[in-house]
């Protein structure tokens, strides 16, 4: 317990000491577990909206959620999702790990970092407040095109501007401070080929971070603009164009799902080697890769628009650009498996969860490729073969890396193992569940069925039901995720510094729980190491 | 013509990526070939795409499985060394490659197809609105509005869903077969995209600008699609249906528009050439307005919200008749409210401003006649 | 490790997040200028060509090709826009006009602007316009009417494979206000 603290506690009200300690915290554990805690919250409040889509999407009909409000709850489930769930568990994870894997004391810029996370209960505060705006939230989906948004969106869609740009701060300040971080306080004899990969897999994002989320500020200033001075960014009206907007916004939206993957990638090469008592294949190519797949991430965003009217040569470009992100991301595929290969391996829940997610996520990876090629796309597109596609590479992708790095590193956070058995079954339960809910939506898009709808044709209707029963069992299994972490932290078997038998990183030669100020001296890196 | 790459590697590339498939994969569960020739590349190339990670992902997962099941602990105890090879990653970064790069060949050559619309037969242009088609044919001048024609009584559970529920529309698209149809697609508010999956013709519709797409159609028969991009409340409930027939039937029906469009045409002579009473207009002005309008303004012209504004009492329909006109026959700028000028004749107009300027508490006592609303046009 | 290091680290890294932000502006014109050279999305030059860059020597060719002309009107437009023309056959580098007509229904004075498209896209930019009434908004009082004309040549570089173009005319709504000088829908750009 920090000393200085602890003699104000002597005079404060315990819950005024509560508040002051999480509000003003600059601790880099605090932090990451502030992240944490608001993305599962936000997590079962866009998961919460799944599951009365999903409800309304049982059967054809309209039953319990009108057009009305079906577009709007669409919208935030893909806008907290993205934003409030995925995003700050990976900033959550960054805080915790990023400073003790490098052997720094705290972040670069702590007091910046406080900020960058409180900006988000007020920004996702604001979000959810359009629901009880007059004219509803936004109900354009979440990559809210225009003119649909700004020429027909509701009032409320200046709120989600204001929400977004917030949003945006806080993801580009807390870029910054990950980089600045890592260029500058790693250990001494930590060289950049020595970083653990979930660290490499950060800095990359936060460069990406940092290049495309100015760009989304741009396009919704100009939404905004557009709404209300007078501006014709996106109206053929005063000379300007809707597919410009689609442009400006997947120029952000492709890195984007990088930015949600890549940490989960990094998360992966943690794992994997530490249960196959093995070192990570190819440590070197891995780097490469990454960085590979985030260059290539800037020049394909037109994937998104073949049906705008792209002309040939432009879509020829952008899929053969598209097809091959294939081959970095085959090459981290091949390697984890090669880093499974002739190893020895055991399968506690996080090493469940980190095969799981390279299984699942080379699914979805296929599914993207299958998107590339651009006849079959005028097919695909729209359809729920897309959202069978996104919902692989980022529930049993971005969500399953972040579950697997919440089950490897919480005993190094709380001090107490969780329960083996429980995690077992939320892994088994929720893998079943998964693929009930998802797989039959590659099927559902491919029979014909759009995107974006309440209601649908009959022979849609079997695929649908089994999906909304999937759902439904997914809920389910994140309830009883939320109790294992829960009651973990509450108590348990304790833990170990080393907890696992196999890994290695500096973050595992402190105790567990991590007292919360860690490597004020900077640690002694061995020779010839890389985690 | 489609042209492949090579006779007996074509017909092995056919027999492998039509004939498995339709054996393995029932066909509920795959992509369906369509009826042209290009929906059945395309299906081609989705097998191909399939197929090719289908058997990827066997490789893969069959090695993890492998390595779980002979490399556990209990069977491996001592684990293996080796860090890296540059030699296998090599190989599995030129084999990859090597990968798509077949794909991309049928890919490219099936594109460059599909975006030539050159030397069309017939040209048809499709607006999107909200929530409905207009088709217009440009040689003969033939135009209408394409609207869903599913009962939401169905909707709302109130009675059974028939066959084609959400897939079926007042008036179809009709096309004869064996002909170059070029499809100019635009919209006149929000983007949306006409999908008809039996064709493989996907194509945004996007307001202010013009795109386009086309398809040649050898069989007779009924198609039927979704608007393919979300446009506001009603996205699902725009279908598309297209009526192929042989050309002389088409020919024949092309005759009956332009025939009905006369006959429209005289109806619309007559209702102006009269005057109407009240008691009449008032009830076809109801049934216009719950056709058409009340989806928006609700059957008791309370609307929703500032949206959809409430016409009982509004400044509007109880004030000056000509901007009353104005507003529904022209509909107003940015907003959702569409000119009904061109989907309505002069007495559906005249009717329906009738009833609302006398309904719901709006006693203007006016009567329009058609002849008025045919003056503004 | 040091202070001024990271300083200046922040200070770089905060510049690159804001030099992004103007690149997001900055796409806007760049995206105008690649669709000029590209003919991306139909958008015609907005500029009058010079009768003098007109290369005379090609109006020799022997190739045809046929345009075919559509107008239409925007929500909250009370005009009736029609073509005079449906199509017709032009020879690349030869001058061509052809006109539109427009009558304003309604009982106000009503300022429309008219904005092109052109399909295929990639013929766009070589359709040139030297004479358009959609380089500027057109005003019409209440029941009047009037011919607007287009004079255009086809530039003889068109592609060969490329032999039949729609030209496409919006009209929208810029104002209806008589007499007024306010805009109920203001378009502020200068439409090109």
């Amino acid at each position: 317990m920090d000393t200085h603290s602890e003699s104000k506690s002597k005079t404060r009200h315990p819950l005024l000491a509560f508040a002051a300690r999480w509000l003003l915290t600059t601790n880099h554990k605090e932090i990451g577990t502030l992240y944490l805690c608001l993305s599962f919250l936000l997590f079962f409040i866009a998961g919460s909206m799944a599951m009365f889509m999903r409800l309304e999407l049982f059967e054809p009909g309209i039953q319990f959620i009108d057009p009305l409000y079906y577009n709007q709850i669409l919208t935030l489930h893909g806008l907290i999702m993205v934003f409030g769930a995925v995003m700050p568990a990976f900033v959550g994870l960054a805080n915790w790990l990023i400073p003790m894997m490098i052997g720094a004391p705290d972040m670069a810029l702590p007091r910046m970092n406080n900020f960058s996370f409180w900006i988000l209960p007020f920004a996702f505060a604001l979000l959810l407040s359009t629901l009880f705006m007059e004219g509803g939230a936004p109900n354009f989906g979440w990559t809210f095109y225009a003119p649909l948004s700004t020429t027909y969106g509701p009032p409320s869609t200046d709120f989600f501007i204001l929400g977004v740009h917030m949003m945006g701060i806080s993801s580009i300040l807390g870029a910054i401070n990950i980089i600045v971080t890592i260029v500058n306080m790693r250990a001494p004899g930590m060289t950049y080929m020595k970083m653990p990969m979930f660290v490499w897999t950060w800095l990359i994002t936060a460069f990406l971070l940092i290049m495309v989320m100015p760009v989304l500020a741009g396009v919704v200033t100009m939404m905004l603009t557009d709404r209300h001075f007078g501006t014709s960014f996106f109206e053929a009206a005063g000379g300007g164009d809707p597919v410009l907007f689609q442009h400006i916004f997947w120029f952000f939206g492709h890195p984007e799902v990088y930015i949600m993957i890549l940490p989960g990638f990094g998360i992966a090469s943690q794992i994997i080697p530490t249960f196959a008592r093995k070192k990570l294949f190819g440590y070197h190519s891995m780097v490469y890769a990454t960085l590979a797949i985030a260059v290539l991430s800037f020049v394909v965003w037109g994937h998104h628009m073949f049906t705008t009217g792209m002309p040939v040569f432009a879509e020829l470009f952008i899929m053969y650009a598209t097809m091959l992100i294939a081959v970095p991301t085959g090459v981290k595929i091949f390697n984890w498996v090669a880093t499974m290969w002739r190893g020895s391996m055991t399968f506690e829940t996080p090493m469940l969860f980190a095969i799981g997610f390279v299984m699942m996520f080379t699914i979805g990876g296929f599914s993207g490729l299958m998107l590339a090629l651009v006849p079959a796309d005028f097919q695909y597109h729209d359809t729920y073969f897309v959202v069978a596609h996104f919902h692989y590479v980022l529930y049993p992708g971005a969500i399953f890396g972040t579950m697997a790095a919440v089950y490897y590193w919480l005993p190094k956070w709380c001090g107490h193992m969780y329960d083996e058995r429980l995690g077992k079954i939320h892994f088994w339960a929720a893998t079943f569940a998964v693929n009930l809910t998802f797989f039959p939506m590659h099927f559902t898009g491919l029979a014909g069925m759009p995107r974006r709808i309440p209601d649908y044709s009959l022979q849609f209707a079997d695929f649908n039901m089994v999906s909304s029963i999937g759902a439904g069992l997914l809920g389910l299994t994140q309830i009883l995720f939320l109790y294992i972490v829960v009651t973990t932290i509450r108590g348990g078997r304790k833990a170990t510094a080393q907890v696992w038998e196999g890994a290695e990183g500096l973050e595992w030669t402190i105790p567990s729980p991590a007292p919360l100020h860690t490597f004020s001296t900077p640690p002694v890196i061995a020779e010839g190491d890389y985690p | 013509m489609t042209s492949y790459a090579g006779g007996p590697k074509s017909g092995l590339m056919i027999l492998l990526l039509w004939g498995i498939p339709e054996v393995v994969l029932g066909a509920k569960f795959d992509m369906r070939p369509g009826v042209t020739e290009m929906s059945e590349r395309i299906q081609q190339i989705h097998h191909m795409g399939l197929w090719i990670c289908v058997v990827v992902g066997i490789i893969v997962f069959g090695a993890m499985f492998y390595s779980m099941f002979a490399h556990r602990r209990s069977r491996n105890p001592t684990p293996a060394t080796f860090t890296d090879s540059t030699l296998v990653e090599f190989i599995w970064t030129l084999i990859p490659v090597l990968i798509l790069i077949g794909m991309a060949i049928p890919a490219t050559t099936a594109l460059r197809d599909i975006e030539d619309n050159e030397n069309s037969d017939l040209t048809v242009l499709i607006t999107a609105s909200q929530w409905k088609w207009h088709y217009k044919y440009l040689a003969s001048g033939i135009s209408y509005y394409s609207n869903i024609s599913t009962p939401q009584e169905q909707i709302d559970n109130l009675e059974p869903k028939d066959e084609f529920y959400l897939l079926d529309v007042d008036k179809p698209l009709v096309l004869p077969t064996n002909k170059k149809i070029r499809f100019l697609v635009t919209a006149d508010d929000v983007i949306h995209s006409w999908w008809v999956p039996d064709f493989a013709v996907k194509q945004d519709a996007i307001p202010g600008f013009i795109n386009e797409a086309w398809a040649r159609i050898p069989v007779v028969g009924v198609f039927r699609g979704q608007c393919a991009e979300l446009c506001g409340l009603k996205h699902a409930y725009m279908p598309i249906v297209v009526d192929v027939r042989p050309e002389a039937e088409f020919d024949a029906w092309i005759e009956e528009q332009r025939l009905a469009a006369e006959l429209a045409g005289e109806a619309a002579v007559a209702a102006r050439a009269r005057t109407w009473a009240m008691d009449e207009l008032l009830s076809i002005g109801e049934d216009v307005f719950t056709k058409h309008c009340s989806t928006c303004h609700e059957r008791d012209g309370m609307g929703q919200g500032a949206k959809y504004p409430a016409l009982a009492g509004s400044e509007i329909a109880t004030g000056h008749i000509a901007d009353h006109l104005a507003r529904v026959m022209d509909g107003k700028a940015d907003s959702e409210m569409q000119a009904w000028a061109p989907q309505l004749s002069d007495l559906e107009i005249a009717a329906v401003l009738t009833y609302e300027r006398n309904s719901w508490g709006n006693d203007t006592g006016d009567i329009i006649q058609p002849l008025t609303v045919y003056e503004a046009r | 490790m040091s202070q001024r290091d990271k300083k200046r680290h922040t200070t770089l890294l905060l510049a690159l997040a804001v030099g992004m932000f103007g690149f997001a502006f900055a796409l806007v014109p760049l995206y105008d200028v690649f669709c000029e050279i590209t003919g991306l999305n139909g958008k015609t030059s907005g500029q009058a060509e010079l009768l003098a860059e007109i290369d005379r020597s090609a109006a020799q060719e022997d190739r045809e090709v046929r345009i075919e002309f559509l107008a239409s009107v925007a929500r909250g437009m009370s005009w009736e826009f029609r073509p005079m023309d449906k199509e017709i056959s032009v020879r690349p580098g030869m001058m061509n006009k052809t006109t539109f007509f427009v009558r304003n229904r309604s009982n106000k004075t009503v300022i429309g602007q008219a904005v092109p498209s052109v399909s295929p896209g990639q013929a766009a930019q070589y359709l040139k316009k030297i004479e358009c009434f959609c380089f500027e908004q057109q005003e019409l009082m209440a029941g009047a009417e009037m011919e607007m004309g287009v004079t255009f040549y086809v530039d003889a570089e068109l592609p060969a494979h490329i032999n039949e173009l729609t030209l496409s005319y919006t009209m929208f709504l810029v104002s209806d206000l008589v007499g007024s000088n306010e805009h109920e829908h203001l378009s502020s750009h200068n439409v090109r």
